[in-house]
């Protein structure tokens, strides 16, 4: 079962690479998507037996994940007609280098942290900090609004997998609301979206600074 | 229990009293008339309930959990909180009925509801304040009470003055709040909890804490009582809310400073020396800075707002005799000073109401503010004089109003301190507070002398004045029930003493029951000499009405040193009145003049203006506001307005926060 796992988990991580080195967007919303859609198979993976909660939480993460959410951000990037490329802050190669480095940073300090002796084998928790950091390194990196979306996506999927950790202990609620959140969340922006289309002609976050007092 | 209940209900009728107003048009007049008779419902309702606790024996109190995270839902009614209760159940009222005509919805539509509103919710949040039992309950409760002040004082905000002093009152309140929230939180530390009873925990609190927590009390609820330095807020706030907020304000809001060093004195089981003698100090300092700066003053409200302050620190004088009662365990100190305390508490909210409600009568009729403008109403509006006189020879501590009973209660008790067997040492500034007590009633003298000459007599110094007449009943019925009200205490002292005496048992149980205001101060002989005072004040009134007097009164210029013209202008001002004693203390006052200056041998027109700002304020805190305007925008460099930094931020922290835990590890 730790197989099965692990080998999902390094699918991730190699998926976190691929998002911070591939320029068109489209091909990063799906592998977002696949993302998410296959860390929705982990509830079912690290518990033995299935109970009702775990096959909800399960479902509703693939279900929301990967489709709704990439639908949304389709749609979103279709209407806003914008050039389908990510246009970075540094380079695509040291974003994978920086996200190559955060993964290894992650890797090492997993090791250090005092994990109970169920979690020590799996790569649950390098693979949860290696996706917050690469997330966060796609939220300080990329200037388009939907790129930002998929960084808090990414990093969203990174808190997802900790929160495997506690499945037991979290009650199905918090889950389904951080899901909901999630929801909420990127629905939202991506209306956001198409109106700083229309203030900006671009959606270069850049441009919002103009805002500010 | 049933008196909690209506204690309860009546906070929740005055914190909504205004709230149906909202539901009628901004000029209606039914609207204003439902607020206020809402507020006597619940007024009534709670001066019912805590005559029940009065008349009972137990201390009802009342506990639930609730879903806001920390503390419970704790209220109880003790003899202190009945002190506090009964001033917040009075004054907010009266000022309602006297707001009818004086804040008329049909002249103020723009502003009246919401005046309304947060009048009440003053009054609700303040009643609140008194029996909530848990820290974070309480501090909900303040923080209501300062914002509704702030919303109440700030309703003419289209006038840059209003808006600064409004400023100031908000940064001060917050910044005393935010001292109590660090009190709060070493009360829960060395506690366990934010339950705010002398429990068994309470006990176990070491000397430094205990320390620590009492110097953050003063510091927290000095800012709202308005303790020297920290009034800074006070006298604006006061001069430029409508009259009567500022009069709740005044007589209510300030005296909830005092209930939370009170309460947090009761809870502080074993205070040590230098609480009550620092208290006794800056009590001193307060009284006397406080009316200085009052005698300086041009702005009839401004000058009863630094009055507020010399009251506030003569009632600290009270506690500070207390307080060095209880630690030195002498129940008749205790008595004494926290009997002169609380009664001033219940005087100052009496007279100072009732000088501020008059103060909106007199700037009705003057249209201004300024003391050197008006002049000459007591012919024009006789029966505001007499309810005016009143409350100064009140606040003057001069028998045989109510001022007089608690400042002779506070001077038994600084003299008894005086004997050779009280055993403290430091005698020396315990004598000079005594001193100091004795020159704040001589000043207050001086400074309302001043007032009520300037304003009441002579002849009329603007055309306004010239024109004005005596205010609706309505403004006068709410002044003479407060002036009724000085009179009362003032002859009679004996009733209200057990309330003060219970009180004084909750807050120190362990000395104060021993000892009886009545066996300490001879209170028979303050009705006596009072009673008599009346009797002969009448009998002289009347042989002076018997006496045969011309029927026509003649006006004829007075000797005018050859210079045929004399004009209402060149009567003696107030300020000149002032001015040797703003000189005598010009050390702390700094008064600010520009003299008039002849140059030629065709002297051209020139102008004096004098003023006496205020030192703390001006001289102190708006620099190191100014400081930091000018140096912390330097700061602003970390804000850039884009969102990928923003997040770098929260990223470097998330590593910096990560690497510490694995070093750590």
């Amino acid at each position: 079962m730790t197989d099965a796992l692990n080998a999902i988990l390094v699918i991730v991580l190699v998926m976190n690479l691929f998002v911070l080195g591939t320029s068109r967007i489209l091909a990063v919303i799906n592998t977002v998507a696949t993302q998410g859609a296959l860390l929705g198979v982990i509830p079912l993976l690290v518990h033995t037996h299935l109970t009702i909660s775990v096959v909800l939480t399960s479902v509703a993460a693939i279900v929301l994940k990967g489709v709704v959410i990439p639908s949304i951000m389709i749609r979103a990037l279709r209407d806003a007609e914008i050039k389908r490329e990510v246009e970075p802050l540094i380079g695509l190669l040291p974003s994978i280098m920086l996200g190559a480095l955060a993964t290894a940073f992650a890797l090492l300090f997993a090791g250090e942290l005092p994990l109970a002796g169920e979690h020590q084998s799996a790569l649950l928790v390098p693979t949860s900090i290696a996706s917050v950091l690469v997330g966060f390194i796609i939220l300080t990196s990329r200037f388009k609004a939907l790129s930002q979306v998929i960084g808090y996506l990414v990093l969203e999927n990174g808190i997802f997998i900790f929160g495997m950790l506690l499945i037991d202990a979290m009650p199905l609620l918090v889950e389904m609301g951080v899901l909901l959140d999630l929801f909420v969340g990127i629905f939202v922006i991506c209306i956001i979206v198409n109106h700083i289309n229309r203030a900006f002609s671009s959606l270069d976050t850049r441009l919002l600074a103009s805002l500010k007092e | 229990m049933l008196s909690l209940w209506m204690v309860l209900a009546a906070v929740a009728i005055l914190a909504l009293s205004g709230a149906p107003a909202y539901l009628l048009a901004s000029h209606s007049k039914a609207g204003q008339r439902i607020s206020t008779i809402l507020m006597l419902i619940g007024s009534v309702v709670g001066l019912l309930g805590i005559a029940r606790k009065i008349s009972g024996v137990e201390t009802p109190s009342l506990q639930f959990e609730w879903q806001i995270p920390w503390g419970q839902f704790d209220v109880s009614i003790d003899s202190i909180s009945v002190i506090f209760l009964a001033i917040v159940f009075v004054a907010p009222v009266l000022g309602s009925i006297y707001g009818l005509s004086y804040w008329k919805s049909s002249e103020h539509p723009e502003n009246s509801r919401r005046l309304g509103l947060f009048f009440g919710l003053l009054a609700g949040s303040m009643a609140m304040v008194t029996i909530a039992r848990d820290g974070v309950l309480f501090l909900i409760a303040w923080e209501a009470m300062a914002i509704s002040a702030y919303f109440a004082s700030t309703v003419e905000e289209d006038s840059a003055e209003v808006r600064r002093a409004g400023y100031v009152y908000l940064v001060a309140t917050h910044v005393g709040t935010l001292c109590l929230f660090a009190m709060f939180a070493l009360w829960r530390h060395s506690t366990g909890s934010f339950e705010l009873s002398a429990s068994a925990s309470s006990f176990s609190i070491t000397g430094e804490m205990a320390g620590a927590i009492f110097i953050l009390t003063i510091i927290g609820f000095g800012f709202k009582a308005g303790l020297m330095p920290l009034h800074v807020w006070l006298p604006g706030a006061h001069a430029n809310a409508p009259s009567h907020v500022s009069a709740v304000m005044s007589g209510v809001m300030l005296k909830m400073g005092i209930y939370g060093i009170v309460r947090m004195t009761s809870l502080l089981v074993r205070p040590e020396i230098w609480w009550g003698s620092s208290l006794l100090i800056v009590g001193a300092i307060t009284g006397v800075a406080g009316i200085a700066f009052a005698i300086g003053q041009h702005d009839l409200k401004r000058l009863l707002a630094y009055s507020s302050i010399e009251n506030i620190g003569i009632i600290a004088i009270g506690l500070g005799l207390a307080l060095l009662g209880k630690s030195q365990n002498r129940p008749d100190w205790v008595v004494l000073g926290f009997g002169a305390a609380l009664l001033h508490v219940w005087n100052h909210s009496l007279f100072k109401s009732l000088l501020f409600l008059s103060a909106g009568s007199i700037i009705h009729a003057g249209h201004t503010r300024e003391i050197d403008k008006l002049g000459g109403l007591a012919k024009k509006m006789p029966r505001l004089a007499i309810l005016f006189a009143i409350g100064s020879i009140a606040i003057c501590a001069l028998p045989p109003f109510n001022g007089f009973a608690s400042e002779w209660l506070l001077y038994i008790g600084l003299f008894r301190t005086l004997s050779p067997d009280s055993g403290v040492e430091g005698l020396p500034v315990i004598a000079s507070v005594s001193v100091a007590l004795a020159m704040i009633g001589a000043l207050a003298v001086a400074c309302f002398v001043k007032l009520f000459g300037t304003v009441f007599l002579g002849t009329p110094r603007s055309e306004a004045t010239l024109h004005a007449h005596e205010p609706p009943k309505s403004m006068l019925l709410p002044i003479a029930l407060l002036g009724a009200g000085c009179a009362f205490i003032g002859i009679f002292p004996s009733i209200v003493s057990p309330a003060l005496e219970s009180a004084a048992g909750e807050w120190a149980p362990s000395s104060a029951s021993k000892v009886s205001i009545s066996e300490v101060a001879p209170l028979r002989w303050i009705s006596i000499m009072g009673g008599s005072l009346i009797c002969l004040a009448g009998a002289i009134a009347l042989i002076l009405k018997a006496l045969p007097r011309a029927s026509v009164a003649i006006e004829a210029g007075t000797w005018d040193c050859g210079y045929a013209r004399p004009a209402p202008r060149m009567q003696y001002t107030g300020s000149s009145f002032g001015g040797s004693i703003v000189d005598l203390f010009a050390f702390i006052l700094r008064p600010e003049a520009k003299k008039p200056s002849i140059e030629g041998a065709f002297a051209k027109p020139s102008s004096h203006k004098s003023s006496v700002p205020d030192t703390v304020l001006d001289k102190l805190v708006l620099p190191i506001f100014r400081m930091a305007g000018r140096y912390l925008p330097a700061l602003r460099v970390m804000q850039q307005g884009k969102t990928q930094i923003y997040v770098l931020y929260i990223l470097i922290i998330l590593i910096v926060l990560l690497l510490l835990e694995t070093m750590g590890a």
